[in-house]
């Protein structure tokens, strides 16, 4: 059951014009698998992201989630599928409270029959809410707040927890904590920790080497556009990972990227 | 932060953090605002302790000035439907510069389907169609004048949506071609004699009535429907609303053409209670409706706003009016006020809005 795979890219490519961004990357997560996607600025790391959630659409290879062969057209279709992406850009509407970010776009009603003038269920989208908080253990003194008036981790914390009011089958999160603080990066590392304990799978693109290795099963090394490494945790330390990330080393089965 | 370490994952409820309602400031400049005519009305000389809206003189009932209370909603509310429009369009942080003459365009197309054959036993002497135009029931020059405000604002919309044009531009355009139609219609003439039934549309007190029962169903609406969340996501954070699958370019032509729709029911109204139609009417109605809304709390900036606000920033926007003419100042005086005080809620705007980025 573990060996169940979640999510598989074959050969996944993407140009934009003459440049190419992302070539031929052949990708595997697991069930209950927490991976790191590592890399230098422009490896690839946020093409591969954008390909399989939808937001571009990819140039060449397959994708696969759950067994099946996906095309999302957009990032809701992806969402739909049970993809959920935390951003490095938050996607929250700052004047909005907790309830209505996490259920923009897909908001419970009532009285569908009236098209866009269909009534909001604010009770029902408030319990899921506070249901989806507690799973993850995010902790915001009231939802009702709207997001304007929350710090960085907060918002933060909101956009993690959709993640887990949805039921999301992969989480995949775009340095989540490159813009907080110490005390909030440790709330949000505690979230990533709690979804793993849930047997939650997630992708993590992350430039922190401590937090990777404090949170993820494996590591998936970028560089230029394509994968050079494929590294368990346990067999590998910081040093190597840069080596990697750097061009000093390539794994041999990987060696066409160099 | 503090509040983060009561431990019960989001199930307490901090009412202490929440905002003040914008509405309850706008509310309290609006009772200071009165208080500050009240008191000119004691100071000023000439004024000889007359009040705004207090019955001084033992006229009425109540304790109320009840002829310029009534002269004061009834000034702001066709207007005021208008700005119920224009509130959607600015909080989805957009601008419509065309309604004023959307209200002129639909005032003359309208009017003129809604003529009567016979003025004092003689034919009607300012007849656009024939006869077969002519005692038509009132559904349809109300269904005519409502489907100009489709096609203006749905045009305004679908531009704004699909060209990406800013709004700013596209509703200018609106603005002096349907201005362009009004005067067109029938060569600058106006255009009169109602039927029975389209003159009470707007008669007496029912331009009050309308405004009332719009303004209450799009507060509903803009609270509890999806729409309303939309509208609010929308000027919030455009990116947001689209990555979160909200189709934003249809939504866009939603909201234009709902506002076209109410610009084009107050041209109905107008007409009816003026029993004319003038290709002139309705100049710079925009910028008033906008003035209300601005002054209602809705920010420029969008994402922020309410009907409630926009209520009573038509209320202010009228007493101020009302309060010139008491203290007898010329009109002039009231357009460079009027001017002022636009200027001034935007710096209000975004002095708060830069206190509100400060705090968190």
């Amino acid at each position: 059951m573990s060996d169940e795979i979640v999510l598989k890219t074959e050969d996944l490519t993407k140009h934009y014009g003459g440049v190419q961004a992302l070539e031929g990357a052949d990708f595997e997560l697991r069930k209950g698998e927490h991976v790191a996607i590592m890399g230098d600025n422009g490896a690839g790391k946020s093409t591969f992201v954008r390909q399989i959630t939808g937001v571009e659409q990819r140039t060449r290879g397959r994708i696969r989630l759950y067994g099946e062969d996906v095309n999302f057209a957009g990032p809701l279709e992806a969402r739909e599928a049970g993809i959920e992406t935390v951003f490095q850009t938050l996607a929250l509407a700052d004047d909005l409270d907790v309830p209505d970010n996490l259920f923009l776009g897909r908001e419970i009603t009532r009285l569908d029959f009236l098209g866009p003038f269909r009534v909001l269920d604010y009770r029902a989208m408030r319990d899921a809410t506070l249901a989806g908080l507690k799973k993850t253990a995010v902790k915001i003194p009231d939802i009702r707040n709207t997001i304007r008036n929350m710090s960085g981790g907060q918002r933060q914390c909101v956009a993690i927890a959709r993640t887990a009011t949805f039921h999301s089958r992969l989480t995949i999160m775009d340095e989540p904590t490159a813009a907080l603080g110490v005390q909030e990066t440790e709330q949000v590392e505690n979230i990533i920790r709690t979804l793993k304990t849930q047997g939650e799978p997630l992708i993590l693109i992350s430039h922190n080497m401590r937090q990777v290795f404090d949170l993820v099963d494996r590591i998936v090394v970028f560089r230029r556009g394509r994968i050079c490494a494929n590294l368990l945790k346990s067999e590998t330390d910081g040093q190597d990972v840069v080596a990697y990330i750097t061009g000093a080393k390539t794994q041999p089965e990987y060696a066409e990227a160099a | 932060m503090a509040e983060t370490t009561h431990g019960t994952g989001g199930l307490a409820f901090d009412r202490s953090k929440r905002a003040w309602p914008n509405e309850v400031n706008i509310f309290i400049a609006l009772i200071l605002i009165v208080a500050i005519f009240e008191a000119l009305g004691q100071l000023l000389p000439y004024m000889k302790g007359q009040s705004l809206l207090f019955d001084t003189n033992d006229r009425f009932d109540s304790i109320f000035n009840e002829a310029r209370l009534r002269i004061i909603i009834l000034q702001v509310s066709i207007i005021g439907i208008i700005a119920i429009g224009v509130t959607q369009v600015i909080i989805t942080g957009g601008i419509d510069l065309s309604s004023g003459s959307i209200v002129g365009a639909t005032a003359m197309i309208a009017m003129s389907f809604g003529q009567t054959e016979l003025v004092n036993g003689n034919p009607n002497p300012k007849a656009i169609f024939g006869l077969w135009a002519m005692d038509l029931p009132v559904v349809v020059p109300v269904l005519v004048g409502l489907g100009c405000g489709l096609v203006a604002g749905g045009i305004n919309g679908l531009l704004i949506a699909y060209t990406r044009i800013p709004p700013f531009i596209a509703t200018l355009g609106m603005m002096v071609s349907a201005r362009g139609v009004a005067k067109w219609w029938s060569h600058g003439n106006p255009i009169s004699f109602p039927t029975d039934q389209y003159a009470s549309i707007g008669s007496g007190m029912m331009p009050v009535v309308w405004f009332v029962l719009l303004a209450l169903l799009f507060h509903l609406i803009l609270k509890f429907t999806v729409y309303g969340k939309h509208t609010y996501a929308i000027g919030s954070n455009e990116d947001a609303a689209r990555m979160s699958g909200i189709a934003v370019a249809r939504h866009k032509v939603l909201v234009y053409t709902i506002a076209g729709m109410l610009a084009s029911f107050a041209a109905i109204v107008l007409s009816s209670k003026n029993l004319t139609a003038q290709s002139g009417m309705g100049l710079v109605y925009e910028l008033d409706a906008i003035a209300m809304a601005v002054i209602g709390g809705v920010s420029l900036a969008g994402g922020r706003g309410s009907i409630v606000g926009t209520v009573l920033g038509a209320l202010i926007f009228g007493v101020i009016i009302s309060g010139f003419t008491y203290l007898r100042l010329d009109a002039f005086y009231q357009e460079m006020v009027k001017g002022g005080i636009i200027v001034a809620a935007v710096v209000l705007d975004q002095w708060r809005q830069h206190r509100a980025a400060m705090k968190s």
